[in-house]
């Protein structure tokens, strides 16, 4: 590729510059970036609730809190990190590096990544800005009825969590088939299912998940929301309705929401193992099995929240039989990623020390989850701190570490710069120390029969020395949280310059510039192997012929990624983000009155015709053609 | 780290094991439910510990093995997988071997539980309330029920076929030293045996988020010799009988003003439904779900200022004056 050609291209891929840009643009690096910070944003206020609460229960009777700002605060700390961190959070590492990783210059539907991300925000208000006005959900992340129904809330506080989650969920599904229709059909020349990265593998799975798994959640909620403004009655067992079927409905989501965390982590996981051991994955077909085996497995347990209500025995031992066989391929994949360490030359740089940490916290978490699989035992288990321990086990151990472990693996791509490994190890030690401290005597907690989301305990109960451990535990591992950002921050500007490949991987991102330019690549790469830049390094073929004066992708077949067609991406457009307002004021409006879906849906049509009008891009391909001719 | 992790791991449960004898807790089983789950846990426990061990000794020796290589070899090397895919299926059957015996542990268990459902003694109906507990027991000799609230009795070495059911929202009847949890839930009727074997008090808490006043909605258990049990009930299958004429001023407030539209004293005039049963009130433990002792200054002031002690209750405050809490509070206390 020329000098000349090569100046047209960034010409081409360039956003609008200023505010009109940053609001127009469809760069999913952008994008991603901008979601990675709000996730940042609330990870950081989600911990300062959960310090909050720790300081609370660090003694019996304390009086810091009254009970009502109590249960506001774990409602907002557990809805902030499931629907607005942990999810959108591995979306948006999605979002950046599928692109990069396929060698592509960008997602299968720019402008829909720019309205995931917009939505996702409108959710995130949803929440923090009645939380400002005080009207702040009470009844925990999972609000059961008849608790959240018109009888025992009235106010909008569970309106609001409710529709919080219709936004998140749309966002997700919008973001979930753009990830996996890029995953499908964008893929390099040569890059065969067989031969695609396992982070590609986990994500497609995650895709795939979300997009089986969100309606279910986003049906429940509408239907409460119904209940609550159009007395609907689907929840109230006075009217004959059912309260366990809420219970149902919001398991299916949620247990699989666990793997929608958890599988993008092993994606993580797998990328950064191979890199630092500088050895191919070992097992990468075990690997696959376990993945898929995951996501059908996930689907199948969901009563396991629900032992204590009641259910019928024989029922329950299907899905104690299901939920323990999910251990299997879990186990697999530990032995996998343990057994390329065995066998390569591991550098115990800090991505992978966040890895070492993830494999000794996240298989704590994953055997309290063997122990609460038994119906039986679960009865003693469930709804204590045994479980607090278990979950925080479970999505900080398991899905964060290797999160933290990413971001540190793909900063220098991202920003060019090396983050300072001595600080990053320092952050390593006081998170997962601080973590593993605070949160293993919850399992003790709970065995001592300390039941959880109590604002407060008497002291012959005998909590509080494990209370005060819990507490101090948290307290150092969020002052590691603040030593991570600050490297992060402080990094940015003074780290060494990265260069393209730092860490001598095996994958297409590490073949571009860092930062990578608005088009990603200059030209498709073409790949033979699973670790073509190992295998071709400084002679990976590419594939040329994509237009450089008008923004063009290639398509390839789903299996075998052989090229179909070029197309064409659309460029920076503002209807994204007018979509995502019109749809925010119909969401927002429809919990005060259910004319809102009447008056709210023409704006939205409207900006959605503006948003798909035709721009007549074949024309100017073929002016193009002839000039070249 | 290793090394670390598995230090603390130790502390703590050096920790716990000082910790684990109490009355709230699975740990110290006083019943055969709990002791069937409590010996479930330790076989978990075994397994998955064994499980974990196994895991942070392999990831120290790639850790250690590694530190040796890493100079060692040259680049490049071809990788020979055989050695490690022998592992994976070695680990993978060693997994399902041990996930095979904890499923079927648990069935058995499970099994096990189920057979007791079939011999109840006692039939007891538990409703729960915002935040407070309803308790009746068929009497069996009439066949009547008998009501009191906030506090469980139960005889030892008889089955009691516990039927819950709620008012209002989903609460969780849990005493753990006797049995796993239960769920009430509204529309709904679950049923939970229990077989105390060993006498004592213990503790029940609500367990499933509630609302504002879930971490107040305690109650006692108390276990009893079946003799001591049948003279328990047989004192509060009676209706009020004090007819102390000291106690009359107090009589006359709790039965003939505010609290009688709520509260029910078997015998006389007050005979709400929507708060606890206060007939004998004062052979209780605690009031107020296990949240005050049983004193007359608790009482007193719990009449006077619900809302201080327990924020969001439904107790409306009482206006008294001191004189009229005084001796209010003594009438209550006296009903035994």
């Amino acid at each position: 590729m020329t000098p000349d050609q090569r100046l047209e291209l960034a010409r081409t891929w360039a956003d609008p510059p200023g505010l009109w840009g940053f609001l127009t643009t469809v760069d999913h690096k952008r994008i991603a970036a901008r979601y990675i910070f709000t996730a940042i944003a609330l990870l950081f206020l989600g911990g300062m609730l959960a310090l909050d609460m720790r300081l609370q229960l660090l003694r019996p009777g304390m009086e810091r809190m009254g009970p009502q700002e109590y249960n506001e605060a774990f409602t907002l700390h557990g809805s902030t990190m499931l629907f607005l961190v942990s999810v959108p959070v591995m979306e948006a590492m999605a979002l950046w590096l599928v692109p990069l990783m396929i060698g592509q210059r960008n997602v299968a539907f720019p402008r829909l990544s720019a309205f995931s991300y917009w939505l996702y925000l409108g959710g995130v208000l949803m929440l923090w800005v009645p939380h400002a006005l005080n009207i702040t959900p009470d009844l925990g992340w999972f609000e059961y009825p008849p608790l959240s129904g018109p009888a025992y809330s009235p106010g909008h506080r569970a309106d609001i969590w409710a529709q919080m989650i219709t936004f998140t969920e749309v966002a997700a599904l919008a973001a979930s088939v753009n990830i996996a229709v890029t995953i499908l059909k964008m893929r390099p020349p040569g890059m065969t299912l067989t031969r695609m990265p396992l982070f590609l593998w986990a994500m497609l799975i995650t895709s795939l998940m979300t997009i089986l798994a969100l309606p279910s959640v986003m049906l429940v909620t509408s239907m409460l929301i119904a209940d609550r403004l159009v007395s609907t009655a689907f929840f109230a067992p006075a009217a004959s309705g059912d309260v366990v079927l809420f219970q149902h409905l919001f398991w299916f989501f949620g247990h699989p929401e666990v793997y929608i965390i958890f599988v993008p982590a092993v994606g993580f996981v797998s990328a950064i193992v191979p890199t630092f051991a500088q050895r191919p994955m070992f097992g990468y077909r075990a690997m696959v099995v376990s993945l898929v085996a995951i996501a059908l497995l996930g689907f199948g347990l969901w009563v396991h929240h629900m032992f204590a209500v009641g259910l019928p025995r024989i029922g329950n031992a299907f899905y104690t039989a299901a939920s323990m066989a999910i251990a299997l391929p879990a186990g697999l994949q530990i032995f996998c990623w343990i057994a390329t360490l065995w066998d390569g030359r591991p550098r115990f740089q800090t991505p992978l020390l966040w890895i070492a940490g993830f494999l000794a916290t996240f298989v704590i978490g994953g055997l309290s989850g063997v122990m609460t699989a038994a119906a039986p035992l679960d009865l003693q288990l469930t709804d204590t701190y045994f479980i607090v321990a278990h979950l925080h086990y479970v999505l900080v151990g398991g899905a964060m570490f290797p999160l933290f472990g990413a971001f540190c693996y793909w900063y220098p791509k991202a920003t060019g710069r090396l983050m300072s490994e001595r600080w990053g190890k320092r952050a390593f030690w006081l998170i997962a120390g601080g973590f593993n401290f605070g949160f293993f005597p919850m399992h003790f907690l709970g065995l001592m029969g300390m039941p959880r989301r109590i604002y407060t305990y008497p002291a012959e109960a005998g909590w509080e020395t494990l209370n005060m451990v819990a507490t101090a535990g948290s307290a150092i591992a969020v002052l590691g949280g603040l030593v991570f950002v600050a490297n992060a921050a402080l990094s940015w500007r003074y780290g060494p310059r990265a260069g393209a490949d730092p860490w001598h991987a095996p994958t297409l991102e590490w073949a571009t510039a860092s930062p990578p330019p608005a088009y990603n690549f200059d030209e498709v790469p073409v790949v033979s192997s699973l670790t073509p830049l190992w295998d071709e390094r400084g002679t990976l073929p590419v594939m040329s012929g994509l237009a450089t004066d008008q923004r063009e992708v290639l398509v390839t077949s789903v299996a075998r990624a052989s090229p179909q067609y070029r197309q064409n991406s659309v460029g920076p457009s503002i209807w994204p983000l007018i979509s995502g307002i019109a749809v925010s004021a119909l969401f927002v409006a429809s919990i005060f009155t259910p004319w809102a879906l009447v008056w709210g849906a023409p704006p939205i049509g409207l900006a959605l015709a503006l948003w798909f009008w035709p721009t007549r891009p074949r024309l100017k391909a073929s002016v193009f053609a002839d000039t070249r001719s | 780290m290793v090394r670390a992790l598995a230090v603390k791991r130790a502390v703590l449960l050096v920790l716990v094991l000082a910790g684990c004898s109490g009355r709230q807790t699975p740990l110290d089983p006083a019943g055969d439910q709990s002791q069937a789950l409590a010996s479930l846990f330790e076989l978990m426990v075994w397994v998955c510990g064994g499980m974990y061990l196994l895991v942070l000794l392999f990831l120290a020796a790639s850790i250690y093995r590694a530190r040796r290589r890493l100079n060692a070899l040259p680049q490049g090397e071809t990788q020979d997988d055989t050695a490690l895919t022998r592992g994976l299926w070695l680990w993978g059957g060693l997994v399902s071997l041990g996930l095979v015996v904890l499923a079927i542990a648990s069935f058995v268990t499970d099994w096990a539980l189920a057979q007791a459902d079939r011999r109840a003694d006692l039939e007891v109906r538990v409703t729960g309330h915002q935040w407070w507990w309803r308790i009746e027991y068929r009497d069996p000799a009439s066949g009547a029920w008998i009501e009191t609230a906030n506090e469980l009795h139960l005889p030892a070495g008889r089955t009691a076929r516990v039927s819950l059911g709620s008012a209002d929202v989903i609460h969780s009847f849990w005493v753990p030293n006797v049995a796993g949890k239960m769920d009430l839930v509204p529309g709904r009727r679950n049923v939970l045996s229990l077989t105390p074997r060993r006498a004592g008090w213990f503790r029940g808490q609500c367990a499933e988020f509630c609302g504002t006043q879930h971490a107040l909605m305690a109650f006692d258990v108390k276990v009893e010799s079946p003799e001591r049990f049948a003279a328990w009930l047989a004192r509060q299958r009676a209706p009020v009988t004090s007819s102390d004429p000291q106690l009359a001023r107090g009589r006359q407030i709790v039965t003939g003003g505010a609290c009688a539209s709520c509260h029910v004293l078997r015998g006389t005039a007050a005979n709400g439904r929507a708060g606890p049963d206060l007939t004998h009130l004062g052979s209780r433990r605690m009031i107020a779900a296990g949240t005050l002792p049983m004193t007359r200054d608790a009482i007193q002031g719990w009449i006077l200022q619900p809302r201080a002690v327990k924020p969001g209750t439904s107790m409306p405050p009482i206006a008294l004056s001191p004189e009229d809490a005084d001796a209010a509070s003594r009438y209550l206390v006296s009903l035994r």
